[in-house]
């Protein structure tokens, strides 16, 4: 297959999940932010710093909700924005339109340019819906994928830049909050630090989840456990890592040939392997987190340079 | 008369770029005039052996590279043995039709200054025609380097009154056109008269057509026609169509780009020197 | 009075319309409406396929589709048929000629400067024999009819021409609609046209190629208006769909980047103008383009479809000389006419043009797409002025031809079937052998009266039928 046509699929994938994962963000800060003492934690800016878009904030203070509006769902010229987000998976998708199904292209296409009109006090009024309507799209997208999309190599770049997009959200999440997950924070206990896991895990969509793993007993262990090691909540880093590792191994098989890139999900495989039964703690949660994004990073690299993108 | 050339083009970028693509024009053609013996083109060292005669009889070679690359150097380099013919050119494998030396190109449009320069060395007798066109623009625009650049049309270096040798021979060529004669602009290396300094660059003149006698070669900026001084590279209609080098990159942030030309009578010690080159 | 092509001016159906009007009267007005409906919302949702890919949004806009078949019998085919395959091979022998000794210029048949001084025509391309010394691979010529007998010539397309993919899903979605108009395999199919194109690709293989030669389409990209076009003539064909930047040059030979490393091509269908084609030969300014691309074609290395520099065969300007062309080439005499021409470039045709400017059809000799051209008698006394000083100012780029009465199709109106002006683009490929689907892209001009049929003027399209007895 073309180079061009496995780096756009695996970049349209990225983006959209980008864009869902920044949907989910929001949402967070928006629970985080209703809290008491809110304004004095800041709790919005942890949000761009998750997103890597701290430094769109000018102007000192603390940051607000039309703040983070404005600078993730809305700014066409910050390339995290979701609207920005949107606008680059589609292009990606155009440039491939051949290899995707009738259905996944309108899932891209269909009001891809929803956001342009809005303005800060519009999206804030309506942010729920926006919100909800993105992670509808992507999962539209998906779905539209599992059933239609043809299992040729360009289905494996897809997938394998959707699960590194996805480790690489839940891996930035918990290097931003991770001092919540800290067991010396066990002794604060109390609300505060209750509301921080729960909202964690809301944001990547696993509270409900993570109760049926763990019941209903929140311990930074067990979370950074169920978002770390467990082989079995999707948006867990251990979760993606399978999956790049089985794309991958397809794609080996469909190329003949083992590379860089194969060694190197395998190492992350193994480091999170070794990471079981608390060792990962052992050994420095906030280590661990970076080194995973770290290896995420060159996985990426890898792959493109693997592939000749 | 046997001279020796050693022509030297260098690319360096500012960051490693990640793909070259080149067109090579350096290759002398065998002619009445001129018999090229141990020609060889080397890009970054590599020998390059694509070259093959184009739509006007001149080699025409390519090279390519997709890792990163800093810098390409492009070595020219032999031994042509010339003959002075008068300033006719012939030998050619391969002609162009006549007419298609009248097209103009961007660079060469004539405009009112350059059709009164037609006019004025209107002249049923060809040749003489051409001496008086040759010798108008070496008048008419005074040679200085700088005030110029790759990008000047004809018109523009008329109507400033100097440039370069590419400027006159675009003059040249343009008005040649302008009177129905078929002319096209040649690039190649000059062996400078005794006592000038030593050209360090490649040379453009013209080549114009009489009927009886073929192709003839008019330098403008020194004022003759071409002897056994001269080394042809190739022709074109224009310095853009002739360029003996033309480059594509992808991911360049900046280019500098350097030519050394040394030319000189070959002895034998140059042939040795040549030797050890390759 | 219009030559209708349904119906005899004394009313009689035509012989070859029967079917159709027969399918007319059954399913009545109101019920084609229904079905032209159904027919819309079907090309909506294949959809995306007709959509002109405009940048920022713009809303998608359907070619629209009459529903009305265009229909021609065995025998108007066959004559045709001839026609177009004789203007084809004489447009190929032209190019040759004109790359290598130009006999018919010598010949006094046509002046040398009008191909020589014509910026459709490539120095570059001189002395070079193009794999079967084909240059124009798929010739789209451009046909109006005026009675019942009388077929013309309005214009040839040696480069890229576009529009058989309409001819494709025109058909496709009649016979999904209407099978039953087909059961009696009264029309000829044409769905055979991607596998003889991909044949004729296959056939002009480079002399460097060992092997089944590998074919690739490359288009300039997706924001490109014929996209949709290059990515079902690829889907069909099962061949690549690439963009410049997939392919590389080395060796003499292109490469495709592919996720396993390069891979040879052997033939490019290519659907992107010369001039970017390869910023080293052609314009320098090109971003698009594969480097190196006309030195691999030169050595034998690549075979370009259709050949950089066909473009002079179907220049405005040299289209009157194509019926000199059959006579110089194939010593025969031109099936199909072309339609009298004035050039405004000689002092004669130049002076008639201007004395009767409100009766002719007046065209740039470079525009395309029915832009920048006058019909005199649709015409108001100011612009016909205004051309008349456009015409002064460059007299050479324009010509004048006589405002024809087209014959006019069947189509779909508010309340009954009206009669339309159209015209028609077979589409003629010239591999080793030439090949002819039965068929052709019907273009429709959908306004009463309106002689253009451009799709960028308010014109459609329609379903083009070839009766096999």
């Amino acid at each position: 297959m073309l180079s061009r046509t496995a780096a756009n699929l695996f970049w349209m994938a990225r983006y959209l999940e980008r864009a869902e994962s920044t949907a989910r963000l929001i949402t967070m800060g928006q629970r985080m932010a209703v809290l008491p003492g809110s304004a004095y934690r800041d709790e919005w800016r942890s949000v761009l710093r998750v997103t890597g878009c701290e430094s769109f904030h000018t102007g000192g203070g603390p940051v607000t909700e039309e703040d983070v509006v404005r600078i993730l769902l809305l700014d066409p010229d910050n390339p995290a924005s979701i609207q920005s987000c949107l606008v680059r998976a589609r292009a990606n998708g155009r440039s491939v339109r051949t290899k995707l199904t009738q259905e996944m292209w309108e899932a891209l296409n269909l009001s891809w340019r929803r956001f342009e009109g809005y303005d800060v006090g519009q999206a804030r009024a309506e942010l729920p819906t926006l919100i909800d309507w993105v992670k509808t799209r992507a999962c539209v997208f998906r779905g539209a994928a599992e059933t239609g999309m043809m299992r040729h190599a360009g289905h494996d770049f897809m997938r394998i830049g959707g699960a590194i997009e996805r480790a690489q959200m839940t891996l930035r999440l918990l290097d931003v909050k991770y001092y919540v997950l800290l067991p010396e924070t066990d002794v604060v206990g109390g609300g505060r630090d209750h509301y921080q896991w729960t909202s964690v895990l809301h944001a990547l969509s696993g509270s409900r989840a993570y109760h049926h793993v763990y019941g209903g007993v929140h311990t930074p262990a067990n979370i950074s456990d169920f978002l770390m090691i467990n082989r079995t909540f999707p948006r867990s880093v251990a979760y993606c890592v399978d999956q790049m590792r089985s794309h991958l191994e397809r794609l080996a098989m469909e190329h003949g040939t083992l590379a860089t890139c194969h060694k190197t999900v395998d190492e992350i495989f193994e480091l999170l392997l070794n990471g079981q039964d608390g060792a990962i703690f052992q050994r420095g949660l906030h280590e661990s987190v970076q080194l995973c994004l770290k290896l995420t990073n060159r996985l990426a690299d890898e792959i493109a340079d693997s592939y000749y993108f | 008369m046997e001279l020796s050339v050693r022509h030297q083009t260098t690319y360096r970028y500012e960051t490693p770029v990640s793909e070259v693509a080149l067109r090579l024009r350096l290759q002398p053609a065998l002619l009445d005039n001129q018999t090229p013996r141990d020609w060889t083109v080397t890009v970054n060292g590599a020998l390059v052996q694509s070259f093959r005669p184009n739509a006007f009889g001149d080699g025409e070679g390519f090279f390519h590279r997709r890792t990163g690359v800093e810098e390409v150097v492009i070595v020219a380099a032999g031994l042509v043995a010339t003959r002075d013919r008068a300033g006719i050119v012939s030998g050619f494998r391969q002609e162009a039709p006549l007419p298609v030396f009248l097209r103009q190109t961007p660079l060469t449009r004539p405009d009112g200054a350059l059709g009164d320069l037609a006019r004025s060395v209107a002249d049923p007798d060809r040749l003489a025609c051409l001496h008086a066109l040759s010798a108008q623009v070496r008048d008419r625009i005074g040679y200085r380097s700088g005030t110029t650049s790759t990008a000047s049309t004809a018109a523009e270096a008329l109507a400033q009154g100097q440039g370069v040798c590419q400027d006159q021979a675009h003059v040249f060529v343009s008005v040649a056109r302008c009177l129905g004669i078929p002319a096209r602009y040649v690039v190649g290396y000059l062996l400078a008269p005794e006592g000038d300094q030593a050209l360090r660059e490649t040379h453009a003149w013209a080549e114009a057509w009489v009927p009886g006698l073929g192709w003839i070669g008019f330098d403008a900026t020194n004022g003759l026609c071409v002897t056994d001084h001269y080394v042809r590279l190739c022709c074109g209609l224009d310095a853009q169509d002739a360029a003996p080098v033309r480059g594509s990159v992808f991911g360049a942030t900046a280019i500098a780009i350097q030519a050394d030309v040394m030319i000189g009578v070959a002895g034998p010690s140059a042939d040795q020197q040549t030797q050890q080159q390759q | 009075m219009s030559f209708f092509e349904m119906q005899a001016p004394d009313g009689a159906i035509r012989a070859c319309y029967a079917e159709v009007k027969r399918w007319i009267d059954e399913t009545g007005i109101e019920g084609l409406h229904r079905r032209m409906d159904e027919a819309e919302a079907i090309f909506r949702r294949i959809g995306i396929t007709f959509a002109v890919y405009g940048e920022g949004g713009d809303p998608e806009r359907l070619i629209p589709f009459d529903l009305l078949p265009r229909v021609f019998s065995r025998l108007e085919w066959q004559r045709l048929e001839q026609g177009i395959r004789q203007r084809a091979q004489a447009l190929n022998a032209f190019l040759y000629d004109v790359y290598h000794r130009g006999e018919i210029l010598r010949a006094g048949h046509i002046p040398q400067e009008l191909v020589y001084l014509n910026p459709a025509f490539r120095p570059e391309m001189l002395g070079f024999d193009p794999p079967g010394r084909v240059y124009s691979h798929i010739v789209g010529i451009d046909i109006v009819r005026t009675g019942p007998e009388a077929f013309e010539v309005l214009e040839d397309n040696c480069r890229t021409p576009s529009g058989v993919s309409y001819m494709l899903e025109n058909r496709e979605i009649m016979t999904r609609m209407f099978p039953g108009l087909f059961a009696k395999g009264l029309v000829t199919p044409v769905d055979n046209y991607p596998a003889l194109l991909l044949k004729t690709l296959k056939e002009v293989a480079p002399p460097a190629c060992k092997g089944d030669p590998v074919v690739v389409l490359l288009t300039p990209g997706s924001l490109n208006s014929a996209y949709y076009e290059h990515s079902f003539l690829a889907d069909l064909m099962g061949i690549e769909l690439v963009e410049p930047m997939d392919l590389f040059v080395e060796n003499d030979r292109v490469w495709k980047k592919t996720t396993a490393g390069p891979r040879l091509v052997d033939v490019i269908y290519r659907r992107i103008d010369d001039d970017y084609l390869d910023p080293l030969a052609f314009r320098p300014d090109s971003l698009l383009g594969v480097p190196g691309l006309f030195h691999a074609y030169r050595a034998g290395g690549v075979t370009l479809c259709s050949a950089p520099g066909a473009g002079i065969a179907d220049d405005k300007a040299i289209y009157v000389y194509v019926p000199e062309m059959i006579r110089f080439y194939l010593g025969e005499e031109p099936i199909l006419a072309n339609i009298p021409t004035w050039q405004c470039g000689d002092a004669e045709g130049l002076a008639y043009v201007l004395a009767h400017l409100g009766e002719l059809v007046a065209k740039e000799v470079h525009g395309s797409g029915g832009y920048g051209m006058l019909i005199g008698p649709h015409a108001t006394k100011a612009e016909i002025a205004a051309y008349a000083d456009r015409i002064r100012a460059n007299p050479g780029g324009f010509i004048a031809q006589p405002t024809l009465e087209l014959s006019t199709v069947p189509t779909l109106g508010e309340t009954a079937v009206v009669q339309r002006h159209a015209d028609f683009r077979p589409f003629c490929l010239v591999g080793e052998q030439m090949r002819l689907v039965p068929g052709g892209l019907t273009r429709v001009a959908l306004t009463e009266g309106s002689l253009v049929v451009n799709s960028s003027q308010g014109g459609g399209v329609k379903d083009t039928w070839v009766l096999r007895s």
